[in-house]
C-alpha cells in the first residue's frame, strides 16, 4: 500500500474508503468502539445517571483500557474540539498527527479533565502519498497512547488536488472532570504564584525553522507531548490550583493576558524566571520575535495559592515534560488585566497581547 | 549569546544607573534617531530607571517612518505594472500609502515577495528572467551599500531584469534639520551604531563643534545604552560637547571606508522628502548615471496619482520628537497595531508601535 | 531592524560565508568586509556583513562594566 497515493475515491464513502479505513485507521487506532465501525461510537465504561440534581457520568463496570491512572468516577463531562493546519506537516520533535492528539488532550487536561476519547476528522489532498498518511496515523496512535486516551471515532473525505495542503486534521476529545475540580481562569487572586512548565518557543521555532530553512547547529525540537499525566501529579500536589492555561498560538503573553483579563487581577512576571533554550533566544532574536509571543505545543501555565507554590513546583519538576519548570511571577491586585514584565536590567515594560498575526500556520 | 549577554549584565546595569543618578540634576533632553535604539530603550525598560531630569526623546530614525506617502504609492503603483515582481523588506507590507498598501496589491493579484535580502532579490530575478525584479530601496547607510553591492553583483553577472527602486536616505542631515528647526531642546544625541559602523564619526563632528550638542555613537544592548546616556551627562557636567564612541567593540573612528565607497559609487547625494521633516538637501540616495540601467525611476514610467495624506495622524510630530505618541489623540484608539493609521504604528521599529507593544496605552 | 547579535565566521567561499549567530546557521554576503577570516565575528545586516567585531575591543568594555564603581556619596564629582 505504500507507493500509493490518495485519491479522491478514497473519500466517496465507497469502497476504496471502506479499504483505507480498514487498512490504514483500524490497525492503528484500534479498538472495540472503532472497531464496530457504526456510525457512532457508542462509548462503554461511562453511565448516565440521574441523582439529586443534574445528570452525572458514572462509571460502570467495565474500565476503558489505557496506561493512564485511576478514572474519576463520579464528574462532568468536558468536551472541546481542534482543527490542525500546521505547515510543514512533518518537524523537529513532531509532526500535525502528534499535534492533533496532543491539542485536545492538552484542552482537556486545563480544566482538569481526564482525557478518555478522540474522534478525528481527517481531510486529504488527492495525491497525498499514502506512506505520509500512515506516518501521521502511526504518530497518533504513539500519541494516544501515551496520553492514554482512545481514537474511538473517524472520518476522512479526499478534496482535489491544491485545496488542502497534503491534510488537516480535526480531532474532537471528550474527558471527565471530577467532583471537586473547578478551574477556572476567573479564579486568579492577587498574591497566587504563576508558575510555568518549562522554556517557551520551541515549538514555534521548529515549526519556523523548518518552513523558512533555518538551519541550527543543533536542531530546535518542537515541545509538542500530551500534558494530562503531568496535571494529575500537578493537581496532586496543588488542591488548591487555581487555573492552568497552555500557551499556545500567541504565546506566552497572549495566556498571561488572558489569565489577568478573566480573572481582572495584574500578573508581574520576572524576564530572568522565563526559561528560554538558549538557541530559541537566538533565532528569535535573529528574526525579530519576542520568545513570549511564540506558540508552544507542550507548556502550561499554573496559577496556585502562595502557600501551595514551592510544593507545586517540585512536583511538576518531577515529572517529564515539567523537569524545566520555573515560577515566573504572581498575581497582583491591579491594573485589572495588565501583564508586566520586570525586565533582566530592572527595568519595566508592559506585555501586551500578541497584535495580528505573527507565525502563520503554526498549529 | 557571546559578545550580546555580556552587555545585559544586571550588576553592571545597576551601576550604571547609579552612576547617571549621581550626574548633576540638570533637565536633559537626549535623542536618539534609531529605530533599533527605541526599541532596545523600551524593549529594556530604561527610562523607568532613568531619573526624571533625564528625558530619551525618539527621533527620525526608523526608515519605513520616514518614508514619504508619495514614495510608497509609486512602490505601490510598481507592483501593479506588468511583468514585474516588486521585492520588500517585510516591513513595508502594511505601510498606509496615499490609498492602499503593498500587502493590499499584493491581495489583489500582485506579485510582492517579501525578502530579507538584496541577496533573495537578486535570487529572484535570476529565477524569473522573463520578469522585471524591482528592489524596494529604503533604509540608511546600514542597507544603502547593501543595496550598492547587490547592482554591483548585477553588473558584474549581466543580470537585466533587476532594479532598485531608491529611496534611501543618510543620517546627519535630518539631525542637522531638527536642531535648526529648534522646536525641542536637543542635550544630546544617542548616535546610531551601524550607520555610524558604517560612516564613522566625522559625520558628527559638526553637530559638536557647531551646535555644541555632545554625540555618543551608541551599541543596542542595555548596557551600551547606558553607558551611552552617562558618557553624554559627562560630557554636558563637564561643559564640553564632542563626538564620542560607545560601541567601540564595532565602530571606528573612520568606519568601513569600503563599503563607503561602494555605496557612492552607486549612489549619488539627491534631495530627498522626510515625513515629517519635509524635502532636506543631500539627504537622499540617487541612483548615478553609470548605472542608470538598474534604476526604477528611469526605467518605469509611474503616476501614482495625487498623494493624500492620513487626516488626524500626527506621525510627522511624533518623528520630530515634538509629540509623544500618547498625545496623538489616534494613538491606542483608532490607531493600533491591528488598525493602523500611520507608520509610526505599522513599523516594528516605529515610535508608536514600540510604545504600544512595551508601555501600553496610559 | 539592526539584527546587533555578532555572527561567527565558520567557512568562507569566494565572497560568501557561512555564519554561526549563536548556533543558526546563515549564509551571508562579505563583499563588504574582503578580508574577514573564518573565526572572525561580524555584524550581519540584510544578509551582508558590515563590520567585524573587535574582540579585543569588546573584553575591554566588559571588562570595564566589571571594574566601574558606582558613584558614592564618598565620591560624587
Amino acid at each position: 500500500m505504500s507507493k500509493e497515493r490518495v485519491l479522491l475515491a478514497h473519500g466517496s464513502g465507497g469502497k476504496l474508503s471502506e479499504e483505507l479505513i480498514r487498512r490504514v485507521f483500524v490497525p492503528a487506532f484500534g479498538n472495540p468502539a472503532l472497531n464496530r465501525m457504526d456510525d457512532s461510537a457508542v462509548l462503554d465504561g461511562y453511565r448516565m445517571a440521574a441523582s439529586s440534581g443534574a445528570p452525572q457520568l458514572i462509571e460502570s463496570a467495565i474500565l476503558a483500557r489505557g496506561p493512564a491512572g485511576a478514572r474519576p468516577s463520579v464528574g462532568r463531562l468536558a468536551l472541546t474540539t481542534d482543527c490542525h493546519v500546521v505547515k510543514p506537516l512533518f518537524f523537529d520533535g513532531g509532526d500535525i498527527g502528534r499535534l492533533a492528539v496532543c491539542g485536545t488532550v492538552n484542552d482537556l487536561a486545563m480544566v482538569g479533565a481526564t482525557p478518555l476519547y478522540l474522534a478525528a476528522g481527517f481531510v486529504l489532498e488527492e495525491g497525498l502519498p499514502m506512506e505520509t498518511l500512515e506516518r501521521v496515523v502511526a504518530s497518533m496512535r504513539a500519541a494516544a497512547e501515551e496520553a492514554g486516551v482512545q481514537i474511538a471515532a473517524g472520518d476522512t473525505k479526499v478534496v482535489e488536488q491544491g485545496k488542502a495542503d497534503g491534510l488537516f486534521i480535526t480531532t474532537t476529545g471528550v474527558g471527565i472532570v471530577p467532583e471537586g475540580i473547578d478551574l477556572s481562569g476567573s479564579n486568579a487572586r492577587p498574591g497566587d504564584v504563576v508558575l510555568l512548565s518549562g522554556p517557551i518557543g520551541d515549538h514555534g521555532i521548529a515549526v519556523l525553522s523548518r518552513r523558512e530553512g533555518l538551519e541550527f547547529g543543533v536542531p530546535v525540537a518542537s515541545d509538542v507531548a500530551p500534558l494530562n499525566h503531568l496535571v494529575a501529579v500537578l493537581l496532586e500536589a496543588s488542591p488548591g490550583l487555581r487555573a492552568m492555561r497552555d500557551p499556545t498560538r500567541g504565546g506566552l503573553a497572549t495566556t498571561l493576558n488572558e489569565l489577568a483579563a478573566q480573572s481582572r487581577v495584574a500578573i508581574q512576571v520576572e524576564e530572568g524566571r522565563v526559561p528560554v533554550r538558549a538557541s530559541v533566544r537566538a533565532a528569535c532574536e535573529m528574526l525579530g520575535y519576542d520568545p513570549l509571543y511564540v506558540a508552544n505545543e507542550g507548556k502550561l501555565v499554573a496559577i496556585v495559592p502562595p502557600d501551595e507554590a514551592e510544593r507545586a513546583l517540585a512536583a511538576l519538576r518531577g515529572t517529564r515534560y515539567g523537569e524545566g519548570a520555573e515560577m515566573i511571577g504572581s498575581v497582583l491586585p491591579g491594573p485589572p488585566g495588565r501583564v508586566l514584565m520586570r525586565t533582566r536590567i530592572g527595568g519595566t515594560r508592559v506585555v501586551q497581547m500578541l497584535m495580528g498575526e505573527m507565525l502563520p500556520r503554526i498549529c | 549569546m557571546r559578545y550580546v549577554d555580556e552587555f545585559r549584565d544586571s550588576a553592571a546595569a545597576a551601576r550604571l544607573v547609579e552612576r547617571i543618578h549621581r550626574r548633576p540634576l540638570v533637565p536633559v533632553n537626549l535623542m536618539e534617531v534609531c529605530g533599533t535604539h527605541t526599541v532596545a530603550i523600551f524593549r529594556h525598560g530604561i527610562r523607568q530607571l532613568l531619573p526624571d531630569h533625564v528625558t530619551l526623546v525618539s527621533g527620525p530614525g526608523c526608515p519605513v517612518c520616514v518614508t514619504a506617502n508619495r514614495d510608497v504609492d509609486w512602490a505601490i503603483a510598481l507592483a501593479h505594472q506588468p511583468r514585474t515582481i516588486l521585492a520588500t523588506f517585510g516591513d513595508m507590507m502594511k505601510v498606509p500609502g496615499s490609498t492602499s498598501s503593498l500587502a493590499r496589491a499584493r491581495a489583489e493579484g500582485c506579485d510582492v515577495r517579501v525578502v530579507y535580502s538584496t541577496l533573495d532579490a537578486l535570487a529572484i530575478a535570476r529565477a524569473n528572467p522573463d520578469r522585471r525584479v524591482v528592489f524596494f530601496g529604503i533604509g540608511f547607510e546600514t542597507t544603502a551599500p547593501t543595496v550598492a553591492c547587490s547592482i554591483l553583483e548585477a553588473e558584474q553577472n549581466g543580470l537585466d531584469n533587476y532594479f532598485v527602486y531608491s529611496v534611501h536616505k543618510v543620517m546627519p542631515p535630518p539631525m542637522k534639520a531638527l536642531v535648526d528647526a529648534e522646536e525641542i531642546r536637543i542635550d544630546g544625541f544617542i548616535c546610531p551604531g551601524h550607520v555610524s559602523a558604517i560612516i564613522g564619526s566625522e559625520p558628527y563632528r559638526f553637530l559638536a563643534a557647531d551646535y555644541g550638542i555632545p554625540c555618543v555613537i551608541a551599541g543596542f544592548e542595555p548596557l551600551d545604552v547606558l553607558q551611552a546616556v552617562d558618557m553624554l551627562l559627562a560630557m554636558r557636567a563637564e561643559g564640553r560637547a564632542g563626538v564620542e564612541i560607545q560601541y567601540s567593540r564595532v565602530v571606528r573612528p573612520e568606519g568601513n571606508p569600503l563599503a563607503r565607497e561602494q555605496m557612492y559609487r552607486v549612489f549619488q547625494p539627491s534631495d530627498a522628502e522626510w515625513r515629517g521633516l519635509g524635502n532636506i538637501p543631500g539627504s537622499g540616495l540617487e541612483i548615478r548615471e553609470e548605472y542608470a540601467h538598474f534604476d526604477a525611476r528611469r526605467a518605469f514610467d509611474i503616476d501614482p496619482g495625487p498623494t493624500r495624506e492620513h487626516a488626524g495622524c500626527r506621525c510627522g510630530e511624533v518623528l520630530r520628537g515634538v509629540v509623544e505618541p500618547p498625545q496623538c489623540p489616534l494613538y491606542g484608539r483608532v490607531c493600533t497595531p491591528e488598525n493602523p493609521v500611520g507608520p509610526c504604528m505599522v513599523s516594528s521599529e516605529g515610535t508608536c508601535s514600540t510604545w504600544f507593544q512595551f508601555a501600553g496605552v496610559e | 531592524m539592526c539584527l546587533a547579535v555578532p555572527a561567527r565566521i565558520t567557512s568562507i567561499e569566494g565572497k560568501r560565508a557561512t555564519v554561526d549567530m549563536a548556533g543558526v546557521v546563515r549564509e551571508a554576503s562579505i563583499m563588504m568586509l574582503p578580508d574577514a577570516k573564518i573565526g572572525d565575528y561580524v555584524i550581519i545586516h540584510a544578509g551582508y556583513a558590515i563590520e567585524r567585531l573587535d574582540e579585543d575591543e569588546a573584553l575591554r568594555t566588559i571588562e570595564l562594566f566589571k571594574q566601574m564603581e558606582a558613584l558614592g556619596p564618598e565620591n560624587r564629582p
